[in-house]
């Protein structure tokens, strides 16, 4: 997995350099010259930031993953309000392209071609965002802090403009089956997955450590919603642990239907599966008998890297509910917000780490070198170096309390994808500053 | 004797006159092309493919009178193989992984052709609506082949040195290969317009109208009605593999997620709001696709909607303007227009016969 | 008991439950089919835009019963609107112009639905449990959830049933559809019978939208897979026959559950197209079609 810095900074120069000669040619093409700034790229004036990023606002992948921008838009209005980055008010532009790839590459041609942003940020999704990702490092467009866990964009020397986010599936499989080993060896674990690099790298994460005690393993496709077969295969198996990797509406149905077989293992669901603020409210309709108020998802294992909404006397759930409060809808605070402005944070301490040189290069440069130092809410820091662009480097494994509060289980955990060890993350968890804003 | 050599003159007159409209199409194209900015050349682009599976259906379903929900599943057959024959070391020129693209998404086509041959209206409807949300399924199960829901990157075919030197000529621009892939699509456009202009007027194309408006005389006249049906399934996939091929270079990936019954479905509104049976309809159904979602939407952020509403916005104002166009010109744009001269030809003292409408 | 059998047990019994949920959706596209010979595609976003109304209704803490009501009762303007509007004035053209615009409807009311209720995920309730029952140490995947569900339908199977067969409106449908000239000629008001049709069509369209949410999870999209496995239960029933819609709709909830439980919940999709094309094969009509084969 290692890969050469040199080589990864050659290529990354030589895109920028063809993508400056071409602009430059355009620009003497059409003799005009930027629009002011310190630099020509394209999205930048003295007084704006130009950003955009492709979600599914319609259609079947639309609820839940719809809000991450609503959570941009908050932030970045918060910003602008105190300031903006270096004086100059940042505009974001969420696209919709309801989670079909074909639909992902018309609206990043319209970004990047029409409204002409400085960078694409936030592009969620791994099938919709693989089919733009050559074109931006073909442009020299910054492409920075995907929303998947995919290992695709951790790819310096092909795609050098690319940046992934969120930790990986398979650090994260890694460590629960680490968990599961040390503290349930008996236990026989059936994995829960999605038929997809979710499922596939969750797994193989997982079977480094527990390959003996998995009994049977299941898969279900995103948009068939009947996982009835899927449940009693795992319960014929005897399975008493299941992990699901999956998303949150398949926690949810995984529940119901694990409630009509009467099945009853201990789940591990991973961050994507377990926002237990969306999953708890749609199953407390249905969990009638149950103790009131008590979380219908009490005694599930889950893993965090940041702070959640469900944890309102953090520092910085505090920010996000401060923020929200005053430029959100008015809905309520979910974790997809919440992770919309994580990913906010980050972005402007970025650009206010590149400061009045603002450009594309050096955007990608501040990523590349100062990486790991890029603040936020995440426990371990960003992985992002000259020959690494992969996100979040850790988490801890936490258990859902009958309050909808979680419990710690593991402490702050440092590893990597392949055969990287595990090891407990001893660095400072960083707070919020005073202002709420980076740098400032 | 005589009447052989006029059905030649005749022939060469066809051939002729649809050499000179493909010639005319392949030059307005590039003029489009080149006094357009970049982002209007990437809706082009998409335009080109809507363009060549439109056509494909209103042949099928305009001349032959068999509907299809299923040309998305179809146009992915041609996708994955170009996505696949694209993706080695030394990649064939495009227009040959075109070809292929196109024979074998015709053999998917006759295969799906012998057993739609039997069903009529709605259950050839169901059939191929059911086929639309089945193939995808094929290339989620073969992970090894496909690559399941991630799906092939596709890499875009570098524009060669002939076409960077020609574009320089032409406008003085670098060739960018997003241009290039315009120039394929175009191309891919013209060629697929040249056979369906011809088949139109061939003798395969007066038995599929016949077997559409009266399958019992066509029957008696000799003509197989079921060797028919599928011969026009078989060219309709071939379209749809064309179209396919050009999806996968523009999109630059093949995955199960761009192959939803959306796709199917879009494809025949393009044929029908068009007007069904006319090629320049299909032109008009595809540039609605392209054009009307990020009008709409940009209209509507201009008026001051969030992102989230105008990106609703879209599809509300599609449904409305299908509704719309189908009661207020129940021809289709096309069809509608051609209504009108007519009528205008007839009030005229000494009206000349109607013309067809092209 | 054996865990094979419990499982073979089980998805055998959630396939029913799928299955009786699809004849249901199938049920209201043969209601339309029979009357005005056209699939209705907007059926599924209708009976997703009365689920909203119910679950709204009882967001304002109506009664149960209350809101299932009112949700059927717009089920049913809304069919008859619907066919007055927009299809009536298509009435006589080209089919496949109706079915284009019955797509128009079924992306603008999904559309609708995403402004007027937001595209989140909410949670539908059941009137009675969603545990399942125990039977000694066996668990069956059956809940009192299910068993409304198979009660609902077949009320209104028998419902339909009677309708057709025992009252006068229902026997005049019937021939009306059969030959819409003649029943002109006999003074029968076929247009008010189309309008009928819709709105009984939306009615159980609006049933079959609230059994597929209820103890389940509503957004506008819900019942996108509902719409395609419900017309392809309908063609394998024959399209025009209630009877065929619910044998189709079982036989697909069975089929599906099965591949799915013992093969790969990604090939469902193409078990549906081969069960429908084998299905159509052997009788090209479907199962229980009534008019006779066309020759071919």
């Amino acid at each position: 997995m290692a890969h050469q810095p040199t080589s990864a900074r050659r290529s990354r120069r030589l895109v920028l350099g063809a993508a400056l000669a071409a602009s430059a040619l355009v620009v003497a093409a059409c003799g005009g010259g930027g629009d002011g700034g310190d630099s020509n790229d394209p999205g930048l004036t003295e007084d704006s930031i130009k950003i955009g990023g492709h979600f599914p606002l319609t259609g079947v992948a639309a609820p839940g993953y719809s809000e991450i921008p609503l959570g941009h838009k908050a932030y970045y209005d918060f910003v602008n309000a105190n300031g903006g980055v270096s004086g100059r008010d940042i505009e974001f532009i969420a696209k919709d392209d309801g989670y079909n790839p074909a639909k992902t590459s018309e609206v990043v041609n319209e970004l990047v071609l029409k409204d002409e942003v400085f960078a694409i940020v936030a592009g969620l999704g791994t099938p919709t965002h693989q089919a733009v990702t050559n074109f931006l490092n073909a442009e020299g467009v910054p492409d920075l802090t995907v929303s998947s866990g995919s290992l695709l964009w951790d790819d310096p020397k092909e795609k050098p403009m690319t940046f992934g986010w969120q930790p990986d599936y398979e650090s994260e499989g890694k460590v629960i089956g680490q968990y599961i080993a040390e503290n349930l060896p008996d236990a026989k674990v059936g994995v829960f997955g999605q038929d997809d690099e979710l499922g596939e790298d969750g797994t193989r994460g997982l079977e480094q450590y527990i390959a003996d005690q998995i009994v049977s393993k299941v898969t279900y496709v995103p948009g068939n919603t009947d996982v009835g077969p899927q449940i009693a295969e795992l319960q014929k198996s005897g399975a008493d642990v299941v992990v699901g990797f999956n998303v949150p509406s398949y926690t949810a149905l995984s529940q119901l239907v694990s409630m009509k077989l009467n099945y009853k293992p201990t789940w591990f669901y991973t961050n994507v599966g377990s926002d237990s603020g969306l999953v708890g409210s749609l199953l407390e309709e249905f969990s009638k008998g149950a103790i009131k108020g008590s979380s219908p998802l009490a005694g599930v294992y889950t893993t965090t890297y940041m702070p959640q909404a469900s944890e309102p006397d953090n520092e910085w759930t505090k920010l996000w509910q401060k923020v929200w409060d005053e430029y959100g809808d008015g809905s309520p605070l979910t974790n997809y917000k919440v992770y919309g402005m994580s990913q906010a944070f980050t972005l402007v301490d970025a650009l206010n780490r590149a400061g009045d040189d603002l450009s594309r290069e050096s955007i990608v440069e501040t990523f590349e070198q100062d990486g790991s130092k890029l603040s936020g809410p995440n426990y371990v820091p960003f992985r992002y170096s000259e020959d690494r662009h992969a996100g979040i480097g850790g988490l801890k494994l936490v258990q859902i309390q009958a309050d909808g509060t979680t419990a710690d289980k593991t402490p702050v955990l440092q590893t990597d994808v392949g055969d990287a060890e595990i090891e407990e993350f001893t660095g400072d968890v960083g707070t919020p500053p005073e202002s709420g804003i980076p740098g400032s | 004797m005589s009447t052989d050599s006029t059905t030649k003159r005749l022939l060469d007159l066809n051939l002729t006159r649809n050499l000179l409209i493909s010639l005319a199409v392949l030059v307005a194209g590039m003029l489009l092309l080149e006094s357009t900015d970049r982002y209007t050349n990437t809706q082009l682009s998409s335009l080109t493919y809507y363009a060549i599976a439109a056509i494909g259906l209103t042949a099928l379903t305009g001349l032959n009178g068999q509907i299809s929900l299923g040309h998305g599943a179809l146009m992915a057959v041609g996708a994955y193989t170009t996505a696949l024959m694209l993706d080695t070391e030394t990649p064939l020129p495009f227009p040959v992984v075109a070809l292929v693209a196109v024979v074998v998404t015709s053999v998917v086509g006759f295969v799906v052709g012998i057993g739609a041959a039997r069903l009529h209206g709605p259950y050839l409807a169901g059939a191929t609506l059911a086929l639309a949300v089945a193939l995808p399924s094929v290339a989620l199960y073969f992970k090894g082949t496909f690559n399941g829901e991630v799906g092939l990157t596709v890499a875009s075919p570098r524009p060669p040195e002939w076409f960077v030197s020609f574009i320089d000529a032409v406008s003085g621009e670098f060739a960018t290969s997003s241009k290039y892939v315009a120039y394929l699509g175009l191309m891919c456009l013209v060629v697929a317009l040249f056979f369906a202009l011809n088949l139109r007027r061939s003798k395969i194309g007066r038995h599929w109208r016949a077997v559409r408006d009266q399958e019992v005389a066509a029957e008696i006249a000799g003509i197989n009605l079921g060797r028919t049906r599928v011969q026009a399934f078989v060219i309709s996939a071939a379209y749809a593999g064309l179209a396919g091929a050009v999806m996968a270079i523009v999109v630059r990936l093949a995955a199960p997620s761009a192959f939803t019954i959306v796709l199917s479905l879009s494809v025949l509104t393009a044929a029908v709001i068009g007007g069904l049976g006319s090629i320049t309809g299909a032109f008009i159904g595809a540039a609605v696709l392209v054009f009307l979602p990020p009008w709409v939407t940009s209209l509507s952020t201009g008026s001051g909607l969030s992102d989230t509403q105008a990106a609703q916005m879209s599809p509300l104002i599609y449904g409305i303007v299908l509704i719309l166009v189908m009661l207020l010109a129940p021809g289709g744009v096309m069809g509608t227009l051609s209504t009108a001269w007519r009528r205008a030809r007839l009030r005229r003292p000494n009206p000349a016969t109607p013309t067809q409408k092209g | 008991m054996n865990g094979d059998i419990q499982k073979l047990l089980n998805i055998l019994l959630n396939g029913l439950t799928q299955g009786i949920v699809i004849a249901a959706f199938a049920l209201a596209l043969v209601l339309i089919f029979r009357s005005t010979r056209i699939i209705n595609f907007a059926q599924g976003s209708q009976a997703m835009f009365t689920t909203y109304v119910a679950l709204t209704l009882l967001n304002r803490d109506f009664p149960y019963w209350a809101a299932f009501a009112i949700a059927l009762a717009a089920g049913f303007l809304i069919g008859a609107v619907l066919e007055r509007v927009v299809i009536r004035p298509l009435e006589g053209g080209m089919e496949l112009n109706i079915v284009i615009a019955t797509l128009g409807l079924y992306v603008a009311i999904q559309a609708l639905a995403a402004i007027l209720f937001g595209s989140d995920y909410q949670s539908f309730p059941s009137p009675v449990g969603v545990n399942g029952f125990q039977v000694g140490d066996t668990n069956l995947a059956l809940t009192p959830t299910s068993i409304f569900i198979l009660c609902t339908v077949g009320v209104v199977v028998v419902g339909l049933t009677l309708l057709f067969q025992k009252t006068q409106l229902g026997l005049t449908m019937r021939a009306a559809a059969f030959d819409g000239e003649v029943s002109r000629i006999l003074g029968v008001k076929v247009s008010h019978l189309l309008t009928f049709g819709w709105a009984l069509a939306g009615l159980v369209g609006a049933v079959a939208g609230i059994l597929v949410a209820s103890g389940q999870f509503i957004y506008p999209s819900y019942m996108e897979t509902l719409i395609v496995f419900g017309f392809i239960a309908a063609v394998i029933g024959g399209l025009d026959s209630p009877v065929g819609a619910v044998v189709g709709g079982l036989l697909l909830g069975l089929v599906n559950s099965l591949v799915s439980g013992y093969v790969a919940s990604g090939l469902v999709t193409l078990a549906a197209f081969v069960l429908l094309m084998v299905v159509l094969l052997l009788k090209p009509g479907g199962l229980f079609s009534s008019t006779k084969t066309r020759r071919v």
